[in-house]
């Protein structure tokens, strides 16, 4: 048997040794990498728990005694995190809405119907994967702020209505062509139209992909920072990443409270994540090897 | 009454035809307004404030390529893309990591979902509350990583304030989110058939001969896909340096993103930095055009 991809450079001293040797090189290995990993997270979890202050002295507390629990009480309530938290919530589930429904109707479009300039406008879809958002900041600034939208959810919404996002056209375009076409054929036999082909058919059979843009999307907007700086800035619009920004504005040298709010923002990524693990490593497998 | 696509778009250019069209553009329309609205009517527009001088409050004057040879002659424009173009560096450091961490998990072992979760556990997080968390973690006398070193009897630098250090901290806080490319890798090196390698033993080829002739060839197109990803998003670096360095120190860390920012949104230049914009998507686009350009000769594509 072939040990696939098999690439330890070490020389192998004796028949009997090798295979041994290759499994102890392999395991160290990812067990090193493991801990260095884990490290920041593991620091960032054993600040959180410093008393105010202890953060500075030495020597190190790697497990503080008493863990102070109150930490992520305080910090979240010396400013309006609540509030942030309810922002954040609303836009990322408008953001996400947004994206799967348009995300959704325009690859069924790309994926599924033939018309004259498809594949030309598809091209211009993959382009702008690579256009820089930081590249049309100022013209949308500018665009948002005449019509009055800056200082609302608007800007950092509206926009996943219209395919904001390309990527997850293309990675939804990608899923509807994996359909078989007789099953489009045979909706029509049976009288539906286009619209409901897509509705009652084909949207069905491609959930795990809308679940992946879920997951996607709600991590790209709850993590976003660039956006809510331009769009927004009255204090009571801010999302999370403003709030934790003006937190660290605030009280620069409290990183026990910065590490324990920090961490809570944090923690719907890593849950989605572990409840999604599905729908994250096939996003990143398909858009890998499909694409 | 339900013909077929296939038949469609051959000879017959019917009423069904016609119909297909209006509804292929119907569910496209979405994407259609967006693009013409947020991307192609957005880059237009840039380029048209980069010909004038605007600061929002005041007037706009009509000044034509005066921004752009303002930029030439703008020394921190230059510092700005040396910083970015510096940064470029974290790329082949993931590539080569990511693939390393792949190919280890590729093999026959225990507890290859643990690995991979916490491997691809850093990826998943981003934004303010990651840039803080490495703002502690490179702090000169308290941070973890100095702790540690001290620990071995090393000295370590003062990181984000130093001008030479500030780089390097940014390029390992990059590499701990290389789980997101090994993950890519790994599911291109299990789409390799085994048969490949079976073959390869027969013919009595070594290890490295399997991995050079074999391995690197198949996961080629994957390894283009990281290589631009990686391009595009160190083009696009803004929160760290904003969180945590603010460009320092001495302009070490000014990246692109940032001094642009830092126009339109600090000193509303917004003909000077939409200039800047422009040059940022020119850059982008020549990269990328010039990788897809030269991976001609090392992708391979099996159809």
């Amino acid at each position: 048997m072939t040990v696939q991809g098999a690439t330890a450079h070490h020389a192998v001293p004796e028949r009997n040794w090798g295979p041994i040797l290759h499994k102890v090189f392999v395991y160290t290995c990812l067990l090193v990498g493991m801990v260095v990993i884990m490290i920041p997270f593991f620091w960032m979890i054993t600040t959180s728990l410093k008393k105010s202050g202890t953060e500075f002295t030495f020597p190190i507390e790697w497990l503080p005694n008493p863990p102070r629990w109150k930490n992520y009480v305080d910090g979240w309530t010396v400013l309006p995190f609540n509030r942030w938290a309810l922002n954040s919530v609303r836009i990322s589930a408008l953001a996400i809405v947004g994206s799967v429904l348009s995300s959704a109707i325009v690859g069924f479009g790309f994926g599924r119907i033939r018309f004259p300039g498809r594949d030309a406008l598809f091209l211009l879809v993959l382009a702008t994967m690579m256009l820089p958002f930081p590249s049309v900041i100022v013209p949308l600034f500018l665009l948002f702020k005449r019509i009055g939208w800056i200082d609302t959810i608007l800007p950092l919404t509206v926009p996943t209505f219209f395919g904001a996002n390309a990527f997850f056209i293309f990675l939804l375009r990608q899923f509807f062509r994996t359909l078989p076409l007789d099953l489009d054929d045979a909706a029509r036999v049976d009288g539906c139209n286009t619209f409901h082909v897509f509705l009652r058919i084909c949207l069905p059979l491609i959930r795990p992909a809308l679940g992946i843009i879920f997951v996607f999307s709600f991590m790209h907007n709850w993590n976003d920072f660039l956006g809510p700086l331009i769009f927004l800035s009255h204090t009571t619009k801010y999302t999370l990443a403003l709030g934790l920004r003006y937190f660290q504005s605030q009280y620069r040298v409290e990183w026990a409270l910065m590490m324990a709010v920090s961490l809570i923002i944090l923690t719907p990524n890593i849950v989605l994540f572990f409840l999604a693990q599905k729908y994250y490593i096939q996003g990143i497998v398909v858009s890998g090897v499909k694409g | 009454m339900a013909t077929s696509i296939r038949i469609l778009n051959g000879t017959v250019r019917g009423k069904l035809y016609w119909r297909r069209t209006l509804e292929g553009y119907l569910f496209i329309s979405p994407w259609i307004i967006g693009f013409a609205v947020f991307t192609a009517g957005a880059l237009l527009g840039s380029f048209g404030i980069s010909l004038t001088e605007w600061s929002i409050i005041g007037d706009r004057y009509w000044v034509g390529a005066g921004n752009y040879v303002k930029l030439v002659q703008d020394q921190f424009f230059w510092k700005s893309l040396k910083v970015t173009f510096l940064y470029l560096l974290n790329v082949p450091m993931n590539l080569v990591l990511g693939l390393l961490l792949a190919l280890l998990l590729n093999q026959k072992i225990q507890g290859l979902g643990l690995f991979r979760t916490v491997f691809f556990l850093p990826s998943v997080t981003a934004g303010v509350a990651v840039s803080l968390l490495w703002l502690w973690i490179f702090n000169p006398r308290f941070g973890v990583i100095n702790v540690l070193l001290s620990k071995v009897g090393i000295q370590g630098p003062m990181w984000l304030g130093s001008e030479t250090w500030a780089m390097p901290a940014l390029i390992i806080m990059s590499i701990w989110g290389v789980g997101g490319s090994m993950l890519i890798y790994l599911a291109a090196l299990q789409g390799i058939p085994t048969a490949l390698y079976e073959a390869a033993t027969i013919d009595g080829a070594s290890h490295l001969r399997k991995f050079v002739y074999i391995t690197i060839p198949m996961i080629s197109p994957v390894l283009l896909l990281n290589l631009i990803i990686g391009v595009i998003g160190s083009f696009q670096v803004f929160t760290q340096a904003f969180i945590m360095t603010r460009g320092g120190p001495n302009y070490a860390t000014l990246f692109y993103v940032l001094y642009l920012y830092q126009h339109a949104f600090q000193w509303y230049n917004m003909g000077y930095a939409s200039a800047l914009a422009w040059i940022l998507f020119v850059v982008i686009l020549v990269c990328t055009f010039l990788i897809l350009k030269m991976s001609r000769d090392w992708v391979y594509y099996e159809d």
